[in-house]
């Protein structure tokens, strides 16, 4: 399920400190040489083999520039390391560069504007709730896994179809009531009840026009199962076991 | 993102739960915190910590900040 999350766009804001003064508009035109697709070698200490590498900045916002260093926000891909990106800002620039403070402020659907709670935060709800009965703090502290796949293509299915794909079961077209129009072939799908519950994460096998178009056939293969199997009753038939 | 419509039916309320109502336990069960992290503990420690406090067995985390 996570890996979802690890695998989506990150937002970070840093501060980048220039190892000599700068003028501010080469400082911002040289961030903006680097907004597209880069190369990176992952730095000594990573956990990932070290080869080159190409990660796709989305955008490179300068806030301000304060003698030496430079705030910027930056919008990228997962996998970029934003310590190997000032690093290489400095080196375009002559005067090198490091990353003196960096926070992720977005990770896909997750920002820092929203349910976002501090450890002390938790704790409290978690005590509200264990000693006082009280379970708001911690309904809001803790938000339903389905935040999680907000910004994926969906796929919402009849109750009938709910519990053989809880089994790992491929969901055929007839099981198929709305989807996104977003939907493409070998990509990540979210497949829901009419309630909004999140059943499985899929690999689509058909994209949303063709799955609107089909009468028959596959339309996405689980990869995740999130619901318990038995959440929605059985009904469908194992080969020989025909109910009477 | 529209919505197509393939088909309509309705779903049956006396199985499944909506999101928004799920029982604390399995609201926990199926949850996710979008928790600010301090500098210091490890995501993995961290985690360890949430599964601890919510009395949960099995918990992960999305992604470490690179070293």
């Amino acid at each position: 399920m996570l890996q979802y999350v690890t695998h989506a766009d990150k937002t970070y804001v840093c501060v980048m400190a220039l190892h000599e003064e700068v003028p501010e508009d080469r400082v911002r035109s040289v961030c903006r040489e680097f907004v597209g697709p880069i190369y990176q070698r992952p730095p000594l200490k990573a956990s990932v083999e070290r080869r080159l590498r190409i990660r796709r900045i989305y955008s490179i916002d300068v806030l301000e520039v304060q003698g030496k260093l430079v705030l910027m926000v930056v919008y990228c891909e997962a996998g970029t390391y934003i310590r190997k990106l000032c690093h290489d800002i400095g080196e375009v620039l002559g005067v090198g560069a490091h990353m003196a403070e960096l926070r992720r402020i977005r990770t896909g659907s997750f920002t820092e504007d929203e349910g976002l709670v501090t450890m002390h935060q938790l704790h409290e709800a978690v005590v509200a709730w264990r000693e006082l009965g009280d379970e708001s703090l911690l309904r809001k502290a803790v938000m339903p896994v389905e935040h999680a796949v907000k910004d994926m293509p969906k796929i919402y299915v009849r109750d009938s179809a709910v519990d053989a794909l809880c089994h790992g079961a491929p969901l055929a077209a007839p099981g198929v009531l709305h989807l996104t129009d977003d939907i493409k072939r070998r990509r990540p799908v979210a497949i829901f009840t009419l309630k909004g519950e999140l059943v499985a994460i899929a690999e689509a096998l058909m994209s949303s026009t063709e799955i609107l178009e089909a009468d028959r056939g596959l339309v996405a293969k689980p990869t995740r199962v999130i619901m318990r199997p038995g959440t929605y009753p059985k009904q469908w038939k194992s080969k020989g076991m025909e109910k009477g | 993102m529209g919505m197509l419509i393939k088909a309509e039916d309705t779903t049956d309320y006396s199985y499944g739960c909506p999101p928004s109502e799920r029982p604390i336990e399995l609201h926990l069960d199926l949850g996710v915190v979008n928790l600010d992290k301090p500098p210091g503990p490890t995501s993995h420690e961290v985690t360890s910590w949430v599964k601890k406090l919510l009395g949960i067995d099995k918990a992960g985390h999305g992604g470490t900040l690179e070293p």
